[in-house]
C-alpha cells in the first residue's frame, strides 16, 4: 500500500513532464510540439493542454509529412487540432522532394523516413523555431537512453552526444546562440507501459490504427508491414489479409504491424505486458545497423 | 507476467530513481544487466543482440554487461561516457536508473546522475574491500543529499562467498559513514552479480545472509518521507492568463511545489515583494485540489491582485526562507575551463535567474581522503570546494540538506552557454 502524501508514478510523471513543459513556454519564444499522430505525441498534447489549463496550448503543433501517412492518423491530427483550437503547421516531404532539397530513396527498402530529417530541419529554420518538443522516450532505444530533457541542437541541427550539457536537478538549462535550438522531451522518463496506462486512465482518445483492424499486409524481414501504393515488392513476396494493429505509428514505409486481435486499451496492456519484443523491434527504419538511431540524432532527426 | 498488469495495482505504484557508484571494474555494468535480465525486463530482441555480441566477443557467459551499452563510441571502446537512463518494473515499483560512468568525468557524472535519486547503490569489490574510491562514491552519494545507500559487496563468489569478509568490509563502511554521514540510511547487501546471487533471487551460496534481496530492498525502502513536506515553498513557474471571455480575469501561477503543503486559505507571502495574501483555489485540469505538496505540478490563484512573475516564491507567511545575496554553497566543478574570479556567471535557483560572482574559495576537498585544503585552492574540473557565491539580487534559499530543490543551483557560463557548476547551499 501507497502511503499517503507520496504520488503514485504516473502521478509523479505526469508532475515532471507538465513541469518540463512548462519551462519550455517560460524559457523560450517560440516553441513548437512535434506531432506525428502516433500514441507519444498524442499523450504529449494531452499534457501540454492540463499544464497551461483553462489557457489555450501556447505552441503550435508542428506535423512532418511524409507523404506516406495512415489515412486514420491524418483524419485523427485534423479532428484534434479543431477541438483543441490549436495552430497546425505541416512540413511537407513532398515539397523537399519538388524543390531539389533532397532525392527519394529508390529500391526495394526505400523510405521517406531519412528524408523528414531535412524537411524538419527546414521548417524549424524557416519558422524560427527555437525548441521543439518532441515524445521520444528514453526507454525506445539505446541512444536515446542518453538524451537530455533539453537536449542542445547546433547551428546545422546536429546533436553532440559525446559532448552534452550536464542536467542536474530540474534546473534545465536553454540558453543558446542564434540559429541554434533545442529539443526537448517532457516524457523522457516514460516507458511503453506507463504510456498506455496513462492514455487508460486519462480516458485518451487514439486513432483506430492502434486497434485491431482487417489490412492488406506483406511479410519482410521479419516485420509485417502494409501494402500501399508506393510500396515496391519483391516478387517473393505476397499481400494477405489479416487482423492488425500498429504498435508504433511512423511512416507507412517503416511500421511494422502487429498481428492482433486486441480491440480495446486495456487488450493492448495485456498484450504489452505478455509480449517479449520491444517497441521498436518492428521498426524497419532501425533495422539498418546497430547505430542506425545514433547516426540519425546525430544529424538532427528526432 | 500477464497478472502483474491486468490489476489495477499497476495504477497504485510508486516510483523509485537510483543511482549507481562504483570503481571500474566493480562489475556494475553486470549488476545492471542482472537487475534487468533477472527481472525479466530484458526483451528477446534485446537478448538476441546481446547474445550475438557476447559470442562476436568471444565471452564464455551471456555478457550481461552488454545491456547497458549505449553509443557506437561506447561499443568500441567498451566504456561508458555519459549517464544513460535504464527502466524497469516490478508490481510494486517502476524503477528508473541513472546509470553512471565509472572513470571519465567520474565526480560530475555522478553528481549529474544523484541529483534527482532516492536511493545510490554503492559497489565493492569484495576481494578489494573499502578503497578511497569507496569514500568518494559514499561522499558524493551523501552531499548530494541521497537518502538511502545500498551498499553491495559484489564478487563474494570469488571470495568463497564467506560471512566474516562481508562483515569486515560492512563494518569498515559503517565506521566511516558514522563520521561522515550519520543520518543516511545504510544497508548492506553480499551479492555476486555475475552468478546472480542476491540479486533478484535470494543466493543459496550464502545462507548465513538474510535480511533480502537487492531486489527486495528496493522494492520496500520508505521513500515517502524524502520530499521536504515541513517548509511550504512555490517558486512560481509560469503565470496563466488565458485572457478568454470565460478566464477573463484568470490569473493562476503554475509551478512544482518544492516543499511542505498548500491549501485554500492558507496566508502566503510573495518573495521578493513580501506582500502577504491568501491562497484561493489550486487548480488542475482535472478540478481543484483541497490540498497540493511536493512535486505535484499544480496552479495557485491568490485573493489579491499582485505583480507576481517567475522567479517569484509563493511561502507560508509563518514559515519564511533565508533571503540572501551571500550564498555559501559546496560547489561541483563540472568544466574543464576552472572558475573566474572577475566574469560574472549566470545563476539559476528554483525558477529564479541571477547573476553572479565567484567572490572566494574556503577549501578545495581532496575527494578521496575528504581532506580539507586551504594552501592551493585552485578549482579544477570535478573537484569539490567549498565556496561563497555573490549575486545580483537575492535568492531565497534553504539548506540543501533540508530541502534538495530549494537548496540547489547551477552556474552556467554566458560566453559558452555550457552548464558549468552544481551548487549545494549549506
Amino acid at each position: 500500500m501507497r502511503i499517503d502524501y507520496q504520488l503514485t508514478h504516473l502521478n509523479e510523471l505526469e508532475a515532471e513532464a507538465i513541469y518540463v513543459l512548462r519551462e519550455v513556454a517560460s524559457q523560450f519564444e517560440h516553441p513548437a510540439l512535434l506531432f506525428s499522430g502516433g500514441k507519444d505525441s498524442i499523450v504529449l498534447v494531452h499534457l501540454s493542454r492540463k499544464a497551461f489549463y483553462p489557457a489555450k496550448i501556447p505552441f503550435p503543433l508542428l506535423h512532418i509529412d511524409t507523404g506516406h501517412n495512415f489515412m486514420e492518423t491524418l483524419d485523427f491530427r485534423d479532428r484534434l487540432v479543431s477541438s483543441l483550437q490549436a495552430q497546425l503547421v505541416v512540413g511537407s516531404v513532398q515539397e523537399s522532394i519538388d524543390s531539389g532539397r533532397v532525392v527519394e530513396e529508390q529500391g526495394i527498402n526505400a523510405s521517406r523516413n531519412l528524408l523528414q530529417t531535412v524537411t524538419l530541419l527546414d521548417t524549424i529554420a524557416k519558422n524560427k523555431y527555437d525548441a521543439a518538443i518532441g515524445g521520444a522516450r528514453r526507454d525506445e532505444e539505446k541512444a536515446r537512453a542518453k538524451e537530455r530533457f533539453f537536449s542542445h541542437r547546433d547551428s546545422f541541427g546536429q546533436w553532440d552526444p559525446k559532448n552534452q550539457r550536464p542536467e542536474l536537478w530540474y534546473l534545465f538549462n536553454g540558453k543558446k546562440r542564434m540559429g541554434e535550438h533545442f529539443r526537448v522531451f517532457p516524457i523522457s522518463n516514460w516507458t511503453e507501459m506507463d504510456i498506455w496506462q496513462y492514455i487508460l486512465a486519462e480516458k485518451i482518445d487514439l486513432p483506430s490504427i492502434y486497434f485491431t483492424h482487417e489490412r492488406k499486409v506483406f511479410f519482410r524481414d521479419g516485420v509485417w508491414l502494409a501494402a500501399a501504393p508506393f510500396m515496391e515488392m519483391k516478387p517473393t513476396e505476397k499481400i494477405e489479409t489479416l487482423q492488425v494493429r500498429c504498435r508504433t505509428v511512423g511512416d507507412i514505409s517503416c511500421t511494422g504491424l502487429s498481428l492482433s486481435t486486441a480491440d480495446t486499451v486495456e487488450d493492448i496492456i495485456q498484450e504489452i505486458a505478455a509480449t517479449r519484443i520491444t517497441e521498436r523491434g518492428g521498426r524497419y527504419d532501425d533495422k539498418r545497423s546497430d547505430a542506425a538511431m545514433e547516426d540519425r540524432k546525430k544529424e538532427g532527426y528526432f | 507476467m500477464k497478472d502483474i498488469f491486468s490489476s489495477k495495482a499497476y495504477l497504485d505504484m510508486e516510483l523509485l530513481r537510483f543511482t549507481t557508484a562504483g570503481s571500474v571494474d566493480d562489475g556494475k555494468s553486470t549488476l545492471i544487466g542482472r537487475l534487468l535480465y533477472d527481472s525479466k525486463s530484458i526483451f528477446e530482441d534485446q537478448l538476441d543482440a546481446v547474445k550475438r555480441a557476447s559470442i562476436q566477443k568471444g565471452n564464455e557467459h551471456l555478457n550481461l554487461a552488454l545491456f547497458t551499452d549505449g553509443l557506437r563510441a561506447e561499443r568500441e571502446q567498451g566504456i561508458t561516457i555519459d549517464v544513460a537512463y535504464r527502466y524497469f518494473a516490478t508490481p510494486k515499483r517502476k524503477f528508473i536508473i541513472a546509470d553512471t560512468p565509472g572513470h571519465i568525468q567520474y565526480t560530475r557524472n555522478m553528481v549529474t546522475g544523484a541529483s534527482t535519486a532516492n536511493a545510490a547503490i554503492v559497489l565493492i569489490d569484495a576481494r578489494n574491500g573499502v578503497i578511497e574510491q569507496t569514500y568518494r562514491h559514499a561522499y558524493l552519494a551523501s552531499l548530494l543529499g541521497i537518502p538511502h545507500i545500498i551498499v553491495c559487496i559484489n564478487k563474494m563468489d570469488l571470495m568463497d562467498y564467506r560471512q566474516d569478509v562481508f562483515l569486515n568490509i560492512a563494518g569498515d563502511f559503517q565506521k566511516f559513514a558514522d563520521q561522515v554521514f550519520p543520518k543516511t540510511d545504510i544497508r548492506f547487501i553480499p551479492i555476486s552479480a555475475l552468478h546472480g546471487d542476491n540479486v533478484v533471487k535470494p543466493s543459496m551460496n550464502m545462507p548465513w545472509f538474510n535480511e533480502g534481496t537487492l531486489l527486495q530492498v528496493l522494492e520496500t525502502i520508505p521513500i515517502s518521507q524524502d520530499h521536504d513536506l515541513v517548509h511550504p515553498r512555490f517558486p512560481v513557474q509560469y503565470v496563466i492568463r488565458p485572457e478568454s471571455d470565460k478566464y477573463h480575469d484568470y490569473r493562476g501561477y503554475a509551478g512544482r511545489v518544492a516543499g511542505g503543503f498548500f491549501r485554500p486559505g492558507d496566508q502566503i507571502i510573495v518573495l521578493p515583494s513580501h506582500l502577504q495574501s491568501e491562497v484561493v483555489s489550486i487548480d488542475t485540469f482535472n478540478g481543484p485540489l483541497k490540498e497540493t505538496y511536493p512535486p505535484m505540478s499544480i496552479t495557485l490563484t491568490i485573493k489579491d491582485d499582485l505583480d507576481i512573475s517567475r522567479g517569484d516564491m509563493i511561502v507560508s507567511a509563518s514559515d519564511l526562507p533565508t533571503e540572501s545575496s551571500y550564498i555559501d554553497i559546496m560547489i561541483c566543478w563540472m568544466n574543464p575551463r576552472p572558475p573566474q574570479f572577475d566574469v560574472r556567471y549566470v545563476l539559476k535557483h528554483t525558477t529564479r535567474e541571477v547573476r553572479c560572482i565567484v567572490k572566494e574559495v574556503d577549501y578545495v576537498l581532496n575527494i578521496n581522503t575528504l581532506e580539507k585544503i586551504t594552501t592551493n585552492k585552485t578549482i579544477k574540473m570535478n573537484d569539490i570546494a567549498r565556496v561563497h557565491l555573490q549575486t545580483t539580487q537575492p535568492l531565497f534559499i534553504d539548506p540543501y540538506t533540508s530541502n534538495r530543490i530549494t537548496g540547489s543551483l547551477i552556474l552556467i557560463d554566458e560566453s559558452t552557454n555550457e552548464t558549468v557548476a552544481a551548487g549545494m547551499i549549506l
